[in-house]
């Protein structure tokens, strides 16, 4: 008894930590419509400037000038000053670019942070001070136990910030307008107020309370480099779940999601990551805007300056270039090394793994942040067969995309259900349940150790026959994707993405054509999956983490997502890139980042966007 | 001696509101094979909204809708789509990303069941069939433009050339003629007309042009906040004093 009550206090000083970062995320969302990947940087931030603030400001470790109270709020202000950078720098520009743009910004913002903390406070975990005045256990009125004074403390916290935020949007001037730009963004420009102004103050708030969340940390666990991933995703889930832009929805959430850890740690010890997703998975099937969340206001499809261009068949010098390019991969294994070898069956990978993914995104207008579950759940189909059955390479290749495909009706069957950023978020939560059970079943899976010895058969373990596999295989099911996008199939997604009424009206049955979409993307992803398992002789549960799903997204936009065959140079250009950055400098994120960054600001259509533009100009030069 | 065949459309006391206002109260229609039926009122008194319910993009809150005698209350568009209506937005819906024929290729692909090929492109696909109904509502010489850049009159009869591709026996058409000069509206309702006295099509539409509405609807009827405030033949309509008051004003006197 007694155990569960500790558990279940444990449990709220959790969620009360969950909800300061999550209440600035969904402020954040609900004024400027932006996921801010990078909030969880922010607090990472927090953490990294409070740990300095405290101790580094005094000499001998002994806690510094500000004392810890005032380095905690030092550190929180100043992380809200590099919200509002963040803001003024990036966002800003992106308020009018497709959904996806700014969340691929703050990704890129992500990386950078990475590296610039890694430089900062170096790789190790830091120790944090403790509170002044909060040391050590209280025995507990009535209940007679023991429990950490500090502990207590974030258990008020949270309702107590969720007081004043309250305090804050009903009783001032600036949160009745994040009131109003929340439920109406149009309406706020109809008031006269300065949006730009707003929208920073927002930043700045949210950025605030991130800043404090992770610098309240400090006396409970050890800094590190990896809280930024960490808690966005707990962040998103406990957003989602509530409802978007929903400050009582993320209380309840985050009480719901901590109460969970606590919990299941107890009952469900192996499944603790996936009940956390399964969780998400289940409150999005059932109430598609989260608990507390309102459907949001039908944003005009297509909104301002996203006419999508018609897709018309390739000119005849594109088709000859394409086919140049074939012959040139074709004959490239002849002439390459060993390592180049294993490099090009990558690419080959790649290109069918982008291709897969633009699919959805593109022709049908659905954004995936979970793609990688389908390609790793290939490559461990492709491992488990050779592994435990012993299946020659073609059952591996053959029953991968299989295995992927159906994932990928189970899935999608929910996914095609719900829309915008609850959709793209469901996809998440199926990716990382997939992560978890590769991660956590060990017994089949081997979990962090991965599977290895997955070699291909003796006749293509030759790298250059592998690599003339690697590529006829992606160059299939790139033919398979194009064609589709072509044919009636392609067409019909097309349509529900063009005009949802009209192709109703017209017979054309959403959810199926979706679904099937969904499905199909996912096979030929887990077709990618099975060969860079075969390709690499192992598999790891990174193959299925978020970073895969957003090289995917990646790739697919630097191609260009409103071309066809632009996520093929996307790929190429995006593997080539991180390739020569990974072998080149230890700075490979910040560069990555700042190349993402560059690419959403000032390249937004992307490589095959970009020269389509260039082609149409000399087109109609030539024909004046 | 059999009984009468059933009319086409048959409407039963459809309601439906928005936020506790009926937006359509108890409204009740018939259209036959062969007839045009002009649903007229001011603006927001729910001509819209009956065509969304009738069509299936809104659900009634109660009330029936038939189509020759079978009930398709509430059905989902696609299905009623099946049943054989087909309709245009008076908000234009098209699809942007394709050319105007693809968008007329879209519905006959549809029609005819093949949505789901993967392999065979759909440009290259029932051409003939779109080129001839393009033809029709004379849209052939834009067939190559993308949908997405046609003036707003060109947009309605690209709808109607969409609509009539599923060989609809309802067509539901919300001002079919917005957008377009008078003697382009003479002639795509002409059009309309002679379908509906060759092959029976059932044409129930909305149109706030009085010229159009008298001109070639069999039948008129008159609408208001959401009631129907009369019925009638053009002659009958235009003279009842309760529509002068209400609605027709001195427009059509
Ligand atoms: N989706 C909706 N949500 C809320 N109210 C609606 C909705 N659709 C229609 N209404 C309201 O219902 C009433 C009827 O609207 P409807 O569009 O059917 O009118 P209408 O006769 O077609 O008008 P118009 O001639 O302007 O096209 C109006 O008061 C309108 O504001
Ligand atoms: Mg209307």
């Amino acid at each position: 008894m007694d155990a569960l009550i500790l558990q279940a206090l444990n449990g709220l000083a959790s969620a009360s930590s969950l909800f300061l970062v999550a209440s600035g995320l969904t402020v954040i969302f609900g004024v400027s419509r932006i996921v801010n990947f990078a909030h969880g940087s922010l607090y990472m931030l927090g953490a990294y400037l409070g740990w300095t603030l405290v101790t580094r400001f005094a000499g001998g470790g002994a806690p510094g000038p500000l004392g810890f109270w005032g380095g905690v709020l030092l550190a929180a202000l100043a992380v809200g000053l590099i919200g509002v950078a963040i803001e003024v720098l990036l966002l800003r520009r992106l308020y009018r670019a497709p959904e996806l743009f700014p969340l691929l910004a703050t990704f890129g913002v992500v990386l950078i942070v990475q590296d610039l903390a890694l430089w900062a406070w170096g790789p190790q975990d830091l120790l944090g001070p403790r509170a002044p005045g909060l040391h050590g256990a209280v025995e507990l009125p009535l209940l007679g136990l023991r429990f950490p004074r500090y502990e207590l403390f974030l258990i008020a916290l949270g309702p107590v910030v969720l007081g004043l935020l309250w305090l804050l949007f009903r009783r001032t001037r600036f949160g009745l307008l994040i009131r109003a730009a929340t439920e109406d963004r149009e309406m706020v420009g109809a008031l006269g107020v300065d949006q730009r102004a707003l929208f920073t103050g927002v930043f700045f708030l949210g950025a605030v309370l991130a800043g404090l969340a992770g610098a309240l940390q400090l006396p409970r666990e050890s800094v590190n480099l990896h809280m930024d991933l960490a808690v966005i995703v707990e962040a998103f889930v406990v957003v989602v779940v509530g409802g978007l832009g929903s400050l009582g929805g993320a209380f309840l959430a985050a009480l719901l999601i901590g109460e969970l850890h606590a919990f299941g740690i107890l009952v469900f010890p192996r499944i603790t990551l996936v009940l956390v997703f399964l969780v998400m998975a289940v409150v999005l099937v059932l109430r598609p805007h989260g608990l507390a969340g309102a459907a949001p206001a039908a944003v005009p499809p297509g909104a301002p300056g996203a006419a999508e261009p018609v897709i018309r068949p390739a000119p005849l010098a594109l088709r000859r270039f394409a086919l140049a390019v074939f012959a040139l991969a074709c004959a490239l294994p002849s002439v390459l090394g060993d390592y180049a070898l294993s490099v090009f069956a990558d690419f080959a990978v790649f290109v069918l793994f982008a291709m897969s993914l633009h699919l959805l995104m593109g022709p049908g207008g659905m954004a995936s942040f979970g793609h990688a579950a389908y390609f790793g759940i290939g490559a461990y189909a492709a491992a488990l067969l050779a592994h435990h059955l012993a299946a020659p390479m073609a059952a591996g290749i053959a029953l991968a995309p299989l295995a992927a495909g159906l994932a990928g009706l189970a899935f999608g069957w929910f996914c095609v259900r719900l829309s915008g950023v609850y959709a793209a978020m469901l996809t998440l939560a199926f990716a990382q349940i997939a992560w978890s059970v590769a991660f956590q079943w060990v017994e089949v899976t081997g979990g962090d150790n991965g599977i290895l010895g997955v070699w291909p058969d003796a006749w293509a373990r030759d790298r250059r026959v592998f690599a003339w596999l690697a590529l006829a295989l992606s160059a299939g099911g790139t033919l398979l994707l194009l064609r589709a996008i072509h044919a009636p199939f392609g067409y019909a997604l097309r349509a529900l993405r063009d005009s949802a009424p009209r192709a109703a009206a017209i017979g054309i049955p959403a959810l199926t054509v979706r679904w099937l979409a969904f499905a199909f993307a996912a096979g030929l992803a887990g077709l990618a999956g099975a060969l860079f398992a075969y390709g690499k002789g192992s598999v790891f549960p990174t193959l299925l983490a978020i970073p895969r799903s957003v090289d995917a997204l990646l790739m697919v936009l630097l191609g260009g997502v409103r071309t066809v065959t632009g996520p093929i140079w996307g790929a190429l250009a995006y593997a080539g890139l991180s390739e020569q950055l990974v072998r080149a400098t230890d700075h490979w994120r910040l560069l990555l980042g700042l190349a993402i960054v560059a690419l959403v600001l000032f390249f937004p259509e992307g490589l095959a966007g970009a020269a389509r533009r260039w082609w149409e100009a000399r087109e109609s030069d030539g024909r004046r | 001696m059999s009984a009468p065949p059933p009319p086409v459309l048959e409407a039963r006391g459809l309601v439906r509101s928005f936020g506790g206002v009926r937006a359509v109260d108890g409204v009740s229609l018939a259209v036959r094979a062969g007839e045009l039926l002009a649903l007229i009122g001011p603006n927001g008194a729910g001509k819209t909204t009956c065509f969304h319910l009738i069509g299936g993009q809104l659900r009634p809150e109660a009330g029936t809708v038939r189509l020759a005698g079978r009930d398709i209350t509430g059905l989902p568009p696609p299905r009623i789509f099946r049943a054989g209506v087909g309709r245009t937005f008076q908000i234009t819906a098209t699809f942007g990303s394709m050319t105007v024929r693809e968008n007329v290729q879209m519905a006959l692909l549809s029609h005819a069941q093949r949505l789901f090929g993967l392999w065979r492109p759909a440009r290259r696909q029932m051409r003939a069939e779109a080129e001839a109904l393009l033809a029709r509502v004379g849209m052939a010489e834009q067939a190559e433009r993308a949908s997405g850049v046609l003036a707003y009159g060109d947009l309605k009869r690209l709808e109607l050339a969409i609509a009539l591709a599923g060989r609809p026996r309802l067509l539901l058409m919300d001002e079919p003629t917005a957008g377009m000069a008078a003697a382009e509206r003479r002639a795509l309702m002409a059009l309309v007309a002679r379908l509906a006295r060759e092959s029976g099509l059932a044409v129930l539409f909305t149109e706030h042009d009085m010229d159009v509405v008298f001109g070639h609807a069999d039948r008129v009827l008159v609408l208001d906040r959401g009631r129907v405030l009369a019925e009638g033949t053009p002659e009958a309509v235009r003279a009842d004093p309760r529509v002068r008051a209400a609605y027709l004003g001195g427009v059509a006197a």
